[in-house]
């Protein structure tokens, strides 16, 4: 007599090793029937080409060696994040996560339910055979109070290993999913109902509408220690009592598809155009400046070290910035690093800086004793100088704080400061480049634009009357 | 075209040149600009950017759109690679292409959030479990955190390995020129094993398994031939002011950017000083290293305990101990001042 093929499976398992036609699953185990529902399903719809299954860690390992369509395998509870990202990826594909209750309930319970709630396009399938089958029967989330296990021998206790955790439920409060349910193969009325939510949950993925769930009460005899009729009536009269059958959720008539993509500009379109700089090349004569920048966080202190780096870019300079960052830059104080330079930068940080700028006490405190001899440090005047600065390094102060409210923005004290490092020419750039920087700076808000350039030249007159004297 | 950017921004920049699909992340400091910047612009060139909600499903979402064809990576600090080893160990398993950017901070445990390069041996040596090697490169400035993340993914398709882009809290944080790329990069060929969702790529198998042992034997006999074929080919270092020198300093990464201004400062003091500097981690780069080294006196400048260090013995037949070692650890950078003053003491 013929053995009528299983429609969807290799007509030979060869990727077990031998070209057979017996699986690996013990007599009585859920897992073959539930395979063929999938496989007939995906068979009829004609789905096969472009379904992917992730396999998962457990019983269904090997699933590749049955399921005829194409198969990714994963690390054990990861299978959701796979599914993730290849529905993602491959839009147009049938994603299908196949996953035991550790794999799924326990170590990839937080994926899964991530998954869930960002509404990916996957059918799960959840086998619930209340254990650990493949690592030889011990404790799942889903072990019945009472049931004794290889890890719950005295029997699984509410106090010690808690409930059994019911996924559905779980899953039911999320906004998401677009179809959730369980249904149980241990006899024949109920097979029928497992391949309509089975069909139900691919005809979703089809449409492209969303997350179905479809979990599957399943025997496992042997680790129940019953025969396959005992472990089937098991399912029936102890399983369904704590996990119900039923849908718990169908949106599939209401689920708007899935939008697809519109066009794009490639990277080069994207990043491409915009004004022409050239790279810089090696200057060795330009030497270096390495410019030290501190204050309070807010007092545009990172902004002001970013125009000079952009204005060294734009002079085809080499130049780097550095800034503080992380708990210290939300703590209060702020300071930046920029290294100017001729040729490549080695250390982009300034431990001796030949210019520090000073926005507060404790940037004069921390860094005015690192300036090396014949630097310059530019303090607003509000900074109190405890200590005299280095022999060898000169101060200039200005009430940048005064200067900039005065001229009408208060938080312009950057521009001011820039405005007298232009003047003093500490920088090596010029003007022009540091203008152009300032500009772009404030691309994003360009009637900025005139306003800084005014107080620039304002504050610029400023320290030619009181400096230059 | 140039652009001022964070080495954090240049690594998306690269990803998308060299034709990235996809970028799976979860934030952390100093890391947190790559995701940023990756949700700013991969959805603005069509590709998918997803924040993942933990580091482990990061790397695993990084596995599937690998099998399934597609360029994808992820970014990370030392806290979330450790999470991240099991993810590269299933990659280096089931020979999936992968690009996996760490921006190294200072540990172990929490630490915080400041430079160090204490991570060199989980990046090179391998976190995860079984016999593998990721491919290591090491960028040194803002310019090669693109290029090299560009690099990262013509390796990782050309060997289906994953591929690891390790640099520190000053390289991702720093902003410098970036040159843009001239073009993208070619697309590479996955459909002869990646499974595409189509009938042509249906009977290709993903997966790292194999329960047989003299299955499993030969396929870590086959991945050790790859290793080696890597080794011959990918080595790849710089040197700086090496011809003449007597004292060599070797160093990756931001190490390498302050040895680079101590062999400035060196030879201005008269010590004929120059640089190795290896921009590959794996393979590292053993031919060049022996003959830069060869009859010089050697210092390993690092941000760790001596990691590096290790591994330029290994390279050289010596003890650790007898290299001098010039470093820093905790999120403290090593000085200019600090490595002239080892090197003139010595």
């Amino acid at each position: 007599m013929a053995i009528i093929k299983a429609k969807g499976f290799y007509d030979t398992f060869d990727r077990s090793g031998t070209p057979t036609r017996d699986t690996h699953y013990c007599p009585g185990c859920g897992h073959g029937i539930i395979h063929k529902l999938l496989c007939e399903a995906m068979d009829e719809m004609g789905i096969r080409d472009n379904t992917i299954i992730v396999n998962p860690i457990g019983c269904a390992v090997f699933g590749y060696y049955y399921w005829d369509v194409g198969n990714v395998g994963a690390a054990h509870g990861r299978a959701q994040s796979l599914a993730t990202a290849i529905n993602r990826t491959r839009p147009d594909s049938i994603v299908i996560s196949y996953q035991g209750d550790g794999d799924l309930a326990a170590i990839g319970f937080n994926a899964t339910f991530q998954a869930a709630n960002r509404g990916e396009h996957v059918a799960t399938f959840f086998v619930n055979n209340s254990t650990y089958g493949m690592t030889g029967g011990q404790m799942a989330p889903t072990t019945l109070l009472g049931q004794k296990t290889k890890t719950s021998p005295f029997g699984r206790s509410a106090e010690h290993e808690g409930y059994p955790l019911c996924v559905c439920e779980a899953l039911n409060q999320l906004k998401a999913p677009v179809y959730i349910a369980r249904v149980s193969v241990a006899d024949t009325k109920r097979i029928l109902q497992a391949k309509k939510a089975i069909r139900k949950a691919l005809e979703i993925q089809v449409e492209k509408k969303g997350f179905a769930f479809v979990e599957i009460l399943s025997p496992c005899p042997t680790n129940l220690g019953l025969d396959p009729l005992k472990a089937a009536q098991w399912e029936i009269e102890q399983s369904e009592q704590i996990f119900p059958l039923g849908t718990f959720r169908d949106n599939s008539a209401e689920a708007e598809p899935r939008k697809p993509a519109e066009p794009k500009p490639t990277p080069s379109e994207f990043f491409g155009g915009g004004t022409e700089v050239k790279a810089p090349e090696p200057d060795p004569a330009f030497g270096s400046k390495h410019i030290k920048i501190a204050g309070f966080g807010g007092q545009g202190i990172l902004s002001l070290g970013l125009a000079i780096a952009e204005a060294a870019r734009y002079s085809s300079r080499y130049s780097s910035w550095f800034p503080s960052y992380g708990p210290e830059q939300r703590g209060g104080s702020s300071s930046c690093n920029v290294v100017v330079s001729g040729t490549p930068i080695g250390s982009p940080d300034a431990p001796q800086p030949d210019v520090l700028v000073c926005m507060n006490r404790p940037s004069y405190d921390r860094f005015a004793k690192t300036v090396r001899k014949g630097g310059i440090i530019l303090c607003d005047a509000t900074v109190e100088m405890t200590e005299a600065a280095p022999e060898g390094v000169k101060v200039y102060t200005m009430p940048s704080l005064k200067l900039a409210t005065e001229f009408g923005v208060p938080k312009a004290t950057n521009t001011v400061m820039l405005a007298a490092l232009a003047h003093l020419g500490v920088t090596g750039l010029a003007t022009e480049r540091l203008l152009d920087a300032l500009d772009d700076s404030f691309k994003k808000k360009p009637k900025l634009i005139p306003v800084n350039r005014e107080i620039f030249q304002k504050a610029y007159a400023w320290c030619e009357a009181n400096w230059n004297a | 075209m140039t652009k001022f950017v964070k080495g954090n921004e240049a690594v998306v920049v690269g990803a998308l040149y060299a034709g990235a699909d996809a970028f799976f992340g979860y934030p952390i400091t100093p890391a947190s600009e790559v995701a940023q910047m990756a949700a700013l612009y991969f959805p603005s060139v069509g590709k998918e950017f997803l924040q993942a909600e933990c580091e482990t499903s990061s790397i695993n979402m990084v596995y599937g759109a690998a099998s399934v064809g597609k360029l994808a990576m992820t970014a990370t600090s030392g806290p979330g690679m450790s999470l991240m080893q099991e993810g590269i160990s299933y990659l280096a398993g089931a020979e999936l292409p992968g690009v996996i950017v760490t921006v190294q901070r200072a540990g172990p445990g929490l630490g915080n959030v400041y430079p160090e390069q204490g991570d060199y041996n989980q990046a090179v040596k391998g976190g995860g479990h079984g016999n593998y090697h990721c491919i290591v490169l090491a960028p040194g400035n803002v310019q090669e955190m693109c290029d090299l993340t560009i690099k990262a993914f013509e390796l990782a398709f050309k060997y289906r390995n994953p591929v690891i882009v390790i640099a520190d809290a000053v390289l991702g944080q720093m902003m410098e020129t970036l040159k843009l790329p001239e073009r993208e990069s070619p697309r590479p060929e996955t459909a002869s094993w990646a499974v595409e969702g189509d009938a042509k790529t249906r009977g290709n198998l993903i997966t790292s398994i194999f329960l047989n042992a003299p299955q499993q034997e030969e396929h870590n006999v086959h991945l050790q031939a790859k290793y080696r074929k890597i080794e011959a080919a990918e080595q790849m270092a710089e040197c700086y002011r090496a011809d003449d020198a007597d004292i060599i300093l070797a160093a990756y990464g931001t190490s390498s950017r302050i040895s680079r201004s101590a062999v400035d400062a060196l030879r201005e003091k008269g010590v004929k000083a120059g640089m190795f500097r290896p921009k590959s981690l794996y393979p590292f780069p053993v031919e060049s290293f022996r003959k830069t080294v060869e009859g010089r006196k050697l210092f390993v400048v690092e941000m760790s305990s001596g990691q590096f260090r290790d591994d330029c013995a290994l390279h050289l037949g010596r003890l650790p101990e007898t290299i001098p070692l010039v470093n820093r650890m905790g999120g403290i950078l090593v000085t200019v001042e600090q490595v002239v003053d080892a090197v003139l003491r010595a």
